[in-house]
């Protein structure tokens, strides 16, 4: 019985400890910070560890980056839970600005898609002469083609392209054509683990750790050029945007000292990302 | 499956290089999790032994509403939490998203059903087991309540530890309230759901294996509050 009423202050030292957790927990950050809404492609392959404390360093202002799909970094501005959006859909990017959501749009930086698969190339892709002849083989061949389906940046260029092969592969949706509705990396995996076909940008594909039999076989056209932009979110829409500190880190990204550290990036050893704000 | 074995290489020298980023990481899982269960604990044990020993309209769709919600998709409870506070949510102001309040706070939605339904089994049963006894000093329900949650304690740090299991294992809420931001709100669940995507899946195994030994510590660090000797459980409760 005594040793019942000892044990009391043990546990409820423990849930003092747990409250004080919980309590240093909501500690905001004192330095002044912003969120972005970003595509995965720049998080994933480490633009931004690169990046980020270049500008941090200069500018005293703490950079969170949320890495979501283009659709959703989209849906997440305008909702208004991040100041500055960072993506890759040039129409969906000005229609953000067009309906006010977003201050101005600049041209970022670029690279470009390409089409991974199986080595073995069962469909022929490395025969094709064009994106469109690559995905007709593709569509014919009834070999797995692995798709984002998640509204990201990636899914809208995919579908651009089977659109102007005038190929509508949704008829195939659950037979060869998959669609994963998550990341690019989930959907790598996916198509490594079916030996599929997939459409990626270069610099996902060049940082992805786990090609198992998966190799580039269709690259280099003009139609699977990958643009990249960069929006201030507008503070007369959502008051609480940090549009001082946000408009900094948007003129350093398109200024020559972001730009000059966008070229000097480097992943086993190529460059992934290729400035080109106007100056 | 020999990724395994690398793995368990890379999670031991995360470990022993004492990974500054590591322990940041396990820190905040840490954080989170032990804050949303001790929380969950303070709302559910009360409310789970008011269902138990009350008779009160209402109490039988309590009972059924708690037990299904066990079974919330962690997915929804984040959704949920991310429309609320959101910017453009009701709780938006409060400028609560991606922080590790959000977190705690999504996490205790997503345990507090299974800490009131399994505390409520619990003292439920202790209930019926010590009725006769109540009955003979006509107890009244405020003193039942801190008498079964007492005696019951240690099977309710067991019930702890199971919101504890689903909050410190659960990705689905954390990643869209916390949106995974490096420094910040990244957790053990949404470190490896990252490095999974970008294909470096022995350093994800790595981190999962880190989990799970952080699972077992907290679990052996438990076991010790637990007391060496049983009290014989068909005794009268303490008069304490």
């Amino acid at each position: 019985m005594m040793s019942s009423v000892r044990r009391l202050p043990r546990i409820l030292r423990f849930f003092a400890a747990v409250f004080f957790c919980g309590v240093s927990a909501g500690v905001p950050a004192e330095r002044a910070s912003i969120v972005i809404q970003s595509t995965t492609s720049t998080a994933n392959s480490g633009l931004y560890d690169y990046l980020l404390p270049l500008f941090e360093e200069a500018h005293g202002i703490k950079v969170n980056v949320v890495a979501v799909g283009t659709g959703q970094a989209i849906r997440n501005a305008m909702r208004g839970d991040g100041d500055v959006l960072l993506v890759h859909a040039e129409l969906d990017e000005k229609q953000f600005v067009a309906d006010g959501w977003g201050v101005e749009r600049f041209d970022l930086m670029f690279n470009d898609f390409v089409l991974v698969g199986p080595a073995a190339d069962p469909a022929g892709l490395q025969r094709a002469d064009s994106v469109s002849e690559a995905l007709k083989r593709i569509s014919l061949s009834g070999v797995f083609f692995a798709s984002r389906g998640d509204d990201s940046g990636t899914h809208k260029k995919e579908l651009a392209l089977w659109r102007s092969a005038g190929i509508d592969p949704s008829g195939a949706s659950g037979d060869w054509y998959r669609e994963t509705g998550s990341g690019m990396g989930a959907t790598l995996n996916v198509a490594v683990g079916m030996n599929a076909y997939c459409l990626t940008d270069r610099a996902t594909w060049i940082s992805f750790a786990n090609k198992q039999g998966l190799k580039v076989l269709y690259e280099d056209d003009p139609p699977l050029f990958n643009q990249y932009g960069i929006t201030l979110v507008d503070s007369r829409k959502h008051p609480h945007v940090n549009a001082k500190a946000g408009q900094a880190f948007v003129d350093w990204m398109t200024g020559e000292v972001g730009q000059t550290a966008i070229a000097n990036f480097r992943r086993s050893g190529q460059q992934l990302f290729f400035p080109n704000a106007s100056p | 499956m020999q990724e395994l074995s690398s793995s368990f290489a890379i999670a031991l020298s995360l470990i022993g290089t004492l990974d500054a980023d590591l322990f940041e990481i396990v820190g905040l899982s840490l954080r989170v999790s032990l804050s949303a269960v001790g929380l969950s604990l303070l709302i559910g044990l009360p409310v789970g032994a008011a269902i138990a020993i009350g008779r009160f309209p209402g109490r039988f769709s309590l009972i059924v509403i708690s037990n299904s919600l066990m079974g919330m998709p962690p997915v929804v409870v984040g959704l949920l939490v991310y429309l609320a506070l959101s910017r453009a949510g009701p709780f938006g102001v409060l400028g609560l998203l991606y922080t590790p309040t959000a977190m705690v706070i999504a996490q205790t939605l997503l345990i507090t059903p299974i800490i009131i339904a399994l505390a409520r089994q619990t003292i439920e049963d202790l209930n019926s087991e010590y009725a006769e006894y109540f009955a003979s000093l006509a107890i009244g329900s405020g003193h039942r309540v801190v008498t079964l949650l007492w005696e019951g304690r240690y099977s309710l740090l067991t019930v702890g530890l199971a919101g504890f299991g689903r909050a410190i294992s659960e990705v689905g809420a954390v990643m869209i309230v916390g949106g995974n931001i490096d420094h910040l709100t990244r957790v053990m669940t949404t470190a490896i759901a990252l490095e999974t995507s970008k294909g470096d899946l022995e350093l994800a195994m790595a981190l999962g294996i880190i989990l799970m030994l952080l699972a077992l510590a907290v679990n052996v660090l438990l076991f010790f509050i637990r007391p060496t000797e049983r009290f014989g459980k068909k005794s009268a409760p303490a008069s304490y």
